[in-house]
């Protein structure tokens, strides 16, 4: 029965409306308006959800790990509610402002901490710095075989089974176990939490831990860790100006927007 | 080599024919490489494909190192960082840049954590620091919403680029260059096994090269309403594209996604319909000549990123714009 280790990260939501993150340029940090909530990584709930569908079909546990901080409980405990076994979390002043390397030092010495497992499950990029870092990273970290961008995870012989996408269809690409994954939304739709779900999830604690307690020092995790650091964050501008075309009915606007086009030379 | 190699790309061939995101890199290689006073390197990694180093010369490379043995006939995650992993011990560049392609995306971040370099993904705009002569690299971030700058102390830097960001420079056939092998080939024996690859029949013209592009969205509420598009597109010998929302609905094929997460189009004409215009949607199609939009929400924020505009039900505004289409270039 597969042992599997889940990494999902707290985002702010990304279907929040376009323009209604600013950006504090002075600081060099991004402001969020009070409108925006914190959410599972879409692409994290994903990985969740491929966890759950192996444990379907072969039993075994799922581990999650969230590093972060200002970690909302509720939030971090949706995998829980939709059915993970266990939530350990890595939150710490210290983590704070790290990059890709720092992120992957701190998740592979969890990981390491959690003891043996069979296949840790990434999202393919996270929805804030939309880097798509961490997964690869990770697997380089902790000498894994990795396949990226999954649709499709079956694990059957000791192996796992992968349909990879790529541009203009998948591939099918096999590996012998530990080996990490990370997956894409062409995976499908995540399973809603369950009301027992919630009720479960709701008595279990997670674990907190610090990077003394995965056996790192403050100096290898968040700002100090990092290998590349933030110069300069800022917002471009737009200089948006849309000529509304209106007609008699819309269908007649229909028409006038393709004339406009012929006069614009566009078509 | 003479002077030290300030630049080393990674090529991408596609059926013999070198990707548009090389020529892409070599010109932003070359920019980059005249402000450090250095050469431009390229690494050629495939099975057959030696025949295009004179051409990737042409576009801007000063030294080409060749790997051209039938274990890289595909891409595997597995053997293609190896063998970066050689080229940039044996070139010693300051910087490595590749696509943030298919292949970028894997092989970018397990060559920077395997080097121990800092790696910006996906990046639009590269410079060199005046002062620290270190790389610039600027990429988007929350789906687009803002955009932040990196610079990292390791040696060597590293980015992926996004398509259709830099401009190639014209092809120059009297282009001097030479042709490098690998003075020791890495293990090429792999874990994973590549069993089966399954493509998707793409009929008309390619989505990335059509110069009009037709995106439809979740408002067409069902396959239905793309026919439709794809009728027009037909018309406009153009292409058919569309959000997540509609490709995760299964509408349309998840290839022809288009956004940070799917195709990158920048054509003439963007027509788009029934689609909100996500930040991380646009990502995929802002660099589009002009941009048109269809939408019954007049506070839509396609809008804000049209030239022109409708606001109404597409099942109402299409069949009208279509017909007037077709009729006008008929004439
Ligand atoms: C204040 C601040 C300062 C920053 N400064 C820098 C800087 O100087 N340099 C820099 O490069 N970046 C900086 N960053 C961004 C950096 O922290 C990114 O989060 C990091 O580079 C990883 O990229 P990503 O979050 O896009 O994750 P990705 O690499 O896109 O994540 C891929 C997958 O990895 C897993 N994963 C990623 N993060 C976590 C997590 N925290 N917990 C659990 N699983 C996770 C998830 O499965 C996710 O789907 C800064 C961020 C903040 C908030
Ligand atoms: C990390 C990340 C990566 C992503 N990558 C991508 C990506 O690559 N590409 C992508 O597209 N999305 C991507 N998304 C998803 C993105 O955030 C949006 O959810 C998605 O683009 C919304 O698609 P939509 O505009 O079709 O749907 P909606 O936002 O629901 O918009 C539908 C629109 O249709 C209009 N409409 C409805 N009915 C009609 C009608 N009858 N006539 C006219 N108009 C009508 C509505 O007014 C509305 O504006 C990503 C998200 C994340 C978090």
């Amino acid at each position: 029965m597969p042992k599997l280790i889940v990494c999902a990260k707290q985002v702010p939501d990304p279907e929040a409306p376009p323009g209604s993150l600013k950006v504090d340029t002075s600081a060099n940090k991004v402001v969020l308006p009070a409108s925006i909530s914190p959410v599972v990584n879409p692409y994290d709930e994903q990985a969740v959800e491929a966890a759950l569908r192996l444990k379907d079909a072969l039993g075994g546990s799922i581990t999650v790990i969230s590093l972060g901080n200002n970690l909302q409980r509720d939030v971090v405990k949706k995998p829980l509610s939709m059915g993970a076994d266990e939530l350990i979390l890595l939150e710490d002043p210290a983590f704070e402002g790290g990059d890709a390397w720092s992120t992957v030092t701190a998740l592979a010495a969890a990981i390491k901490k959690v003891g043996e497992f069979d296949l840790v499950i990434c999202g393919r990029q996270a929805a804030d710095w939309d880097a798509g870092q961490v997964g690869l990273g990770l697997a380089e970290m902790l000498g894994l075989p990795v396949i990226s961008l999954a649709q499709k995870v079956e694990v059957m012989d000791g192996r796992v089974r992968v349909e990879r996408v790529i541009p203009d269809g998948y591939e099918v690409i096999e590996s012998s176990l530990p080996a990490l994954i990370t997956v894409s939304n062409e995976l499908g739709e995540p399973r809603y939490a369950t009301l027992k779900g919630i009720m479960a999830a709701s008595k279990k604690q997670p674990a907190v831990w610090t990077p003394a307690d995965v056996g790192l020092d403050a100096s290898q995790v968040g700002e100090v860790g990092r290998k590349s650091k933030l110069v300069r964050l800022f917002q471009p501008t737009k200089e948006a100006h849309c000529e509304m075309i209106e007609g008699e009915s819309v269908e007649e606007a229909g028409t006038l927007l393709a004339d406009r086009l012929r006069t614009a030379k566009v078509i | 080599m003479a002077s030290p190699l300030s630049v080393l790309i990674t090529a991408e061939v596609n059926e013999g024919n070198l990707s548009p995101i090389t020529l892409e890199l070599l010109g932003s290689a070359r920019d980059l490489a005249g402000k450090l006073g250095g050469q431009v390197g390229c690494a050629l990694l495939g099975s057959g494909v030696a025949d295009v180093a004179q051409q990737i010369i042409a576009h801007g490379a000063d030294h080409v190192v060749v790997i051209d043995v039938p274990a890289l006939q595909d891409y595997l995650s597995d053997t293609y960082t190896s063998v970066m992993e050689t080229v940039v011990r044996q070139t010693d560049p300051e910087i490595v840049l590749m696509g943030h392609t298919s292949m970028g995306r894997d092989l970018g971040p397990r060559l920077a954590f395997r080097l121990g370099a800092g790696l910006a993904t996906d990046c639009i705009e590269l410079d060199i620091d005046n002062s620290s002569k270190q790389l610039l690299a600027t990429r988007p971030v929350y789906g687009g919403n803002a955009r932040a700058t990196f610079a990292t102390d390791t040696h060597p830097q590293m980015a992926t680029v996004r398509s259709k960001a830099m401009t190639p420079l014209p092809p120059d056939p009297s282009r001097q260059g030479e042709t490098v092998t690998l003075s020791t080939m890495p293990d090429l024996t792999v874990g994973l096994t590549l069993s089966d690859r399954v493509k998707e029949e793409v009929k008309g013209v390619k989505l990335e090269d059509a110069p009009v592009v037709l995106g439809g969205g979740r408002g067409l509420g069902g396959p239905e309403g793309f026919q439709q598009l794809d009728d027009l597109a037909r018309a406009l010998k153009g292409a058919v594209g569309a959000t997540r929302a509609a490709c995760d609905n299964g509408w349309w094929p998840a290839s022809s996604q288009v956004g940070l997460t799917g195709k990158i189009v920048a054509p003439d004409l963007y027509i788009a319909i029934a689609l909100s215009g996500s930040s991380q949607h646009m990502a995929g199609c802002s660099g589009s000549k002009t941009i048109i939009a269809i939408n019954k929400d007049p506070e839509a924020n396609i809008f804000k990123e049209s030239q022109y505009g409708v606001v109404g039900d597409y099942r109402q505004v299409l069949p009208a714009f279509a017909k007037r289409v077709k009729d006008l270039l008929e004439k």
